[in-house]
Order: C-alpha cells, then sequence, then structure tokens
C-alpha cells in the first residue's frame, strides 16, 4: 500500500544494480525500515513517476536531477537532493588529445573533430561541450562532434560511449575525446590509452553527479528515516561494505545542490530539456 | 605553530605508472585526517591524483604553493577494522572449528570481515586431523616417484603365455582398485577446509599416488602387448559401495585402514611371487606408497577416538552396513582369485597349484591379521577385531 513503504526507483545501467539494491533492500528491513525499490530501463520515466507520485525516491543521475526539478516546478512539486556519493561531488571532466598532436589550446580545436560520450551524458558530452562552449568555441559551427551513443537513456551510467570515443582518438579517427577524470586513470591502467600517447588539454571546473532525489509527496516519517539509514551506513560493516563497493563509494553525504550549476547551464545552451522538464533534444530517443 | 607537512615527491611518476603505491604508501605516515603534500611532473598527476583520491576515500584540493593535498580518509583502517586472524599458520595454531568465511584464506592470513562462505563441511579438528598429518605429508612429498624412471621398462624374458595372462589380469584388477582409491581422496579433500591445509595436502598426494600407480599396473598389463583382463560386477559392487560413503572418518575407516590395509598384504605377496621384475618392482613402489594412506587412517582415527567415545560404535556399523550390502554379491572376481594362486604356483603341475592355493590360503590369513591388529589400535576388543574383520569385503579393498 502507498505510505506503508518508502518506494525508490533506480535505473538498470548494469546487472550489479539488482544486486546493490536488493542488498540494500535487506540491510533497510534490517534495520527496520519498510523499503522497495524498482527498476526503469532509463532516467527518463523514472523522474516522471517520481513527480506523479509513484516514487517516493529516485536515485538519480545529475541530469535527471535537473529534469526532476523542472517536473516539480511545473506540477506545483518539490524535489530535494537528500543524500550523495563522496564519489558524487567535485568531479571534473578532461577534454583529451594525442601526445604527438599539434593541438596545443582550446583554441586550436576550431576545426578540429572531437568526440564524446553518448547525447544525454552530463560528464562526457554536455558539461565538455558547455566548457568549450565557455572557452570561444560553438560545437555547432566550429567544431564536428562526434558522438559515440552507448546506452542512450542512462545518462553516461555506461562507461561504453567514453571509452569508445577513446579508442577513436587513439585510433586517430578523431582529433580530442572528452571523459571524466577517473575514466581518463582508467582507460590508462587498461591500456585503452596507453601510458604517454595522450595530453590533458582542458579540464572542466569541478560539478556534482549523482543525487537521492526526494519528492514532497513521500511519507516524511520514512523519507527522514531512509536519509538517516543511508548516512549512517558504514564502510566498516562487512555486510554493507561490498555493496559500497559495488555503488562505488565509502561514505554517503548529506546532498547539495551547489554543484548542478554547469550542467544546468548546458542543458539550457542545448535545449535538452524544455523549462518545464519536456524532453526537446533533437535525436534523443532513450 | 603548524604542524610540518608530510610529503612525497613523484618526480615523473604518474598514476600510469603506479604512482598510487607512493602516495598510499606516504599516506600510511600520517593520521586519518592528517594532510600529506603530493608534488610531481606528470603532467596529468592533478587529473589522476583527484580522481584517485575521490575513488580512494581520501580528501583532494590543489596546494596554491603548488602541487596538491590529500587528507587521508578512514576507509582503509574501516575496512580491516574487524579483521581476524584464521588461527595461527603453525599446526599448533588451527583450531577446532574454523568458521566458514576463513575458507580459503591461508592459516594464520589476515582475514578481512564478511566475504563468502563456503561450503567446505569437513570442518572440525577432531574428525579431520592427526597430529601425525603435518609429518606423513612432508614423507609422501619426498617419497614421490617418476613411473618413468623409478622402473626399468625393460621387456624381460617372455613368460609363460598363461602365466602372463595371470599377470596381466591381477593388474587389471588392481587398476580397478586404485580407480577408486583415487576418487575417494579427491572427492573428501575437495569437502575439507582448508584451514586443515596438512589434511587436504596428504589426501591430495595420496590422490596422485593413485595416479601413479594406476598408470604402472596399466603399463605392466600392456607390456607384452596384449588386452586387458576382466573386470568383474561383484568387485565393481564392492568398491561402489566405498564411494557411497559420504562421512570422512566411515570412508576413511573403511578404504585406508581395512581396504587398503589389506592391500598391503596383497602386494606384498604379488612382489613375492611376481615371475617377472617389472610387476615385482611396480607393485613394491606402490605398496610404499599404500603404507602411508594406511598410516594416516589409521593415526587420524585413534586421534578421533579418543575424543570421540561413540566413534567405534559407528565404525563397527559401517563395516556391517556395508556387508549387509555385499552379503549377496559375488565378492573376488574369480578370474583373480584364480590368477592370484596361478602367480604363486608358478607352474601347471599338481603340486604346485597346490602350493599356489595354500598360498593364497594363507594370504587371506595375512590380510586378516592385519586388519585384526589395526583394529585392535582403534581400541577393539580382540573378539570384536575378529569378528569385524570376518566382515570384510571378500574382494579385499
Amino acid at each position: 500500500m502507498p505510505g506503508d513503504v518508502l518506494l525508490m526507483g533506480a535505473v538498470a545501467y548494469d546487472p550489479k544494480v539488482v544486486t546493490i539494491w536488493e542488498g540494500f533492500r535487506r540491510w533497510l528491513a534490517d534495520a527496520g525500515l519498510p523499503f522497495d525499490f524498482v527498476l526503469y530501463s532509463h532516467y527518463e520515466r523514472q523522474v516522471e513517476d517520481l513527480v506523479a507520485g509513484s516514487l517516493d525516491a529516485a536515485w538519480n543521475s545529475p541530469l535527471a536531477w535537473v529534469r526532476s526539478v523542472r517536473l516539480a516546478a511545473a506540477a506545483g512539486r518539490t524535489v530535494r537532493s537528500a543524500v550523495m556519493r563522496d564519489t558524487d561531488q567535485d568531479l571534473t571532466s578532461v577534454v583529451v588529445v594525442r601526445a604527438d598532436s599539434g593541438i596545443g589550446t582550446v583554441a586550436d580545436l576550431k576545426g578540429a573533430t572531437v568526440a564524446t560520450g553518448a547525447i544525454d551524458s552530463p560528464q562526457a558530452t554536455l558539461l565538455p561541450l558547455s566548457f568549450l562552449r565557455a572557452q570561444g568555441l560553438d560545437p555547432d559551427g566550429d567544431l564536428t562532434v562526434r558522438r559515440f551513443d552507448v546506452g542512450v537513456g542512462l545518462h553516461g551510467d555506461h562507461v561504453g560511449g567514453e571509452r569508445d570515443a577513446a579508442r577513436a582518438l587513439l585510433a586517430g579517427e578523431v582529433d580530442a575525446a572528452c571523459m571524466i577524470d577517473g575514466n581518463h586513470l582508467l582507460f590508462t591502467q587498461e591500456g585503452v590509452l596507453p601510458a604517454g600517447t595522450t595530453r590533458v588539454l582542458a579540464q572542466t571546473p569541478v560539478f556534482d553527479h549523482c543525487t537521492m532525489t526526494l519528492v514532497d509527496t513521500a511519507p516524511p516519517a520514512l523519507a527522514g528515516r531512509f536519509v538517516e539509514l543511508l548516512l549512517s551506513m558504514s564502510y566498516g560493516d562487512p555486510v554493507v561494505r561490498p555493496l559500497l563497493d559495488l555503488e562505488g563509494l565509502r561514505q554517503w553525504r548529506v546532498g547539495r545542490t551547489s554543484g548542478f550549476g554547469p550542467l544546468t547551464t548546458a542543458v539550457d545552451e542545448t535545449g535538452f530539456y524544455d523549462a518545464d522538464g519536456g524532453v526537446r533534444a533533437a535525436g534523443y530517443r532513450p | 605553530m603548524t604542524p610540518p607537512v608530510a610529503l612525497v615527491d613523484l618526480d615523473r611518476l604518474g598514476f600510469d605508472s603506479g604512482a598510487h603505491l607512493l602516495v598510499r604508501r606516504g599516506l600510511r605516515g600520517v593520521p586519518i585526517g592528517g594532510r600529506l603534500r603530493v608534488r610531481g611532473d606528470d603532467p596529468v598527476l592533478g587529473v589522476h591524483l583527484r580522481g584517485w583520491c575521490r575513488a580512494e576515500g581520501h580528501g583532494f584540493s590543489v596546494d596554491p604553493d603548488g602541487g596538491y593535498d590529500v587528507v587521508r580518509g578512514d576507509a582503509e583502517q574501516l575496512r580491516w577494522a574487524g579483521a581476524e586472524r584464521a588461527g595461527d599458520p603453525s599446526p599448533q595454531g588451527i583450531v577446532r572449528r574454523p568458521p566458514a568465511h576463513w575458507g580459503l584464506a591461508a592459516r594464520g592470513a589476515l582475514v578481512e570481515a564478511g566475504g563468502p562462505s563456503p561450503g567446505f563441511d569437513i570442518a572440525d579438528r577432531d574428525v579431520v586431523w592427526a597430529d601425525l598429518a603435518p609429518r606423513l605429508y612432508a614423507h609422501a612429498a619426498a617419497a614421490q616417484w617418476d613411473p618413468a624412471t623409478a622402473v626399468d621398462w625393460t621387456i624381460p624374458e617372455p613368460l609363460p603365455a598363461e602365466i602372463e595372462a595371470a599377470v596381466v589380469q591381477v593388474m587389471t584388477y588392481l587398476v580397478e582398485n586404485e580407480q577408486a582409491a583415487l576418487v575417494i581422496p579427491a572427492r573428501l579433500l575437495a569437502r575439507v577446509h582448508p584451514h586443515f591445509r596438512e589434511v587436504m595436502q596428504l589426501l591430495a598426494v595420496q590422490a596422485a599416488d593413485e595416479a601413479r600407480h594406476m598408470e604402472v599396473f596399466t603399463r605392466r598389463a600392456l607390456l607384452t602387448g596384449g588386452q586387458m583382463g576382466t573386470s568383474s560386477a561383484g568387485g565393481r559392487e564392492s568398491l561402489n559401495s566405498l564411494l557411497n560413503e559420504a562421512d570422512f572418518s566411515l570412508a576413511s575407516f573403511l578404504l585406508s585402514v581395512l581396504g587398503e590395509g589389506s592391500f598391503l598384504s596383497l602386494l606384498g605377496f604379488i612382489d613375492e611371487h611376481a615371475p617377472d621384475p617389472v610387476t615385482r618392482q611396480v607393485t613394491r613402489l606402490a605398496r610404499v606408497d599404500e603404507a602411508r594412506h594406511v598410516a594416516f587412517g589409521v593415526a587420524h582415527l585413534e586421534h578421533e577416538g579418543q575424543l570421540d567415545p561413540t566413534l567405534r560404535g559407528r565404525l563397527r556399523a559401517a563395516v556391517e552396513r556395508r556387508h549387509d550390502v555385499l552379503v549377496d554379491t559375488a565378492g573376488l572376481n574369480a578370474d583373480v582369485f584364480d590368477s592370484l594362486v596361478v602367480l604363486a604356483a608358478g607352474e601347471w603341475t599338481p603340486t604346485a597349484i597346490a602350493r599356489g592355493y595354500r598360498a593364497v590360503q594363507q594370504l587371506h590369513g595375512t590380510m586378516d591379521d592385519g586388519r585384526r591388529q589395526r583394529l585392535h589400535r582403534l581400541g577393539f576388543p580382540d573378539d570384536e577385531a575378529a569378528e569385524l574383520s570376518a566382515l570384510h569385503t571378500r574382494n579385499f579393498m
């Protein structure tokens, strides 16, 4: 029955999502919280259901957060960024070129082909292109953008688009590639970008990533307890530690909204969503 | 006064070449919440260090004076907070009931809490252990031999065809028995908790011993280019009843103490009456190995019997149960019995056959004596030992 259980949505971008949330569900139940989750195949339906009140909480990508704020406002509701992973705060993305490339500054990218992640990837498409725009390059006029649309609708959670962009860079198919800072390290360690073969041309300012979004129709007591319990999870707990490792965090932190400014700007620049949260991005089919 | 800041200078080393090792080492030198300054000349150091710190749960900031500041997080400390030592590496350090989650961890290792609990169900020291196990394993490891070089495989003077056929039949029977003797410890060893490392090792070497025995007996059977002998349904029935015993102590008792114990006498008999040097060599080599298997079986059941007064009753029940299962089967393959007589006779005269027949009867007596002695060592009174020995399978193993 609605109201008896805190119901959360999560996007199934990988089979491990089931392991993670089944594990958290058991842990939360043991702590006395009636909790259940629903899996979505993409973020757009998840945020629509959140604002419609079918969900109490949504484990949102940053792009889904931006849309949920707009959808909620249009519906006379409010949402809040309640909890984030420690790894969701203060990220950066980088624009990478081959080490032997003649491109020495961002301005040199004029006329170049730049590889990005999927159309809806904040870290590998929307944010770095917005950053380049701020540096005086118009992605639509000054650059040829080559998108690697892997996992469209997953808002860049699938690393495949970034990896394909990195491969294209090394293969000489593109002049530059965009990726999150941690993935440049990952691809270097994986051998996709062997040591010394690439150079970081530019790095964006910091931004925030996923956030547990609560809608104001959520039962307040359950919602409060949910947040409290997530924040209480300790990396020292051997039951929860493997789940935290899988989800990629060491501890949950109190949510904030201060890190979503750059993405909000990028969404407005491209018209990805309109002011009411309508999906307007051309060619975006989750 | 500001405390001095710990510093790691990475020079040109990047995170694509192992820089995290020096940073992690530097962080171990500062307290949780303490600050480590990291400097280096790798152009992407700032990008990679930021990503690494985030993933590892450390704080990161750019130092206005150059380099980066890393604030040590507590994740590593928390990960190991609930860890425990899996006993002590020495045999004296084994515990009575190692927890399932120690699993495949080396004895004595620092084991992180959590993780899988593999189903090693033979996990009680009093059931599986013998103080003799480490010494027996060391002896077994030192006594391994190479079938290619330990035996002189030169084909001897051809034997009379019927004597050769007797050898082939006995070898065929031995291979069948050795296969059972390999499968049983192999099944058991996969169930023993790795905390009892020496027992696993000993069972593994025992299985390897049997693998060599299978090879040399097969090779001897085929040495003159003929076919293998017969395999009787009753013989296989007897061995099958061994495979079905799931209890570690009972399986060890039936196989090692009674079965392989009887085989010691059989191999000694074949050695004594072998008509050619290859047959003699292979049975002699196998006998040394089998003696070790019997020694472990007896030692471990002696150990267990001292701790568990109900053990003897269960051993007795196992013998009786197996006897009941086999009571209507033929027992020893008649071809094997006849072949043993022929081997001991050595020629086809009535006198020689009578001599061979008597020798096989004496073999039965020797086997019975051996079983009674070993049962006696396990604490059975003489009359009960005699009674149980008489119930042992007629198939020897």
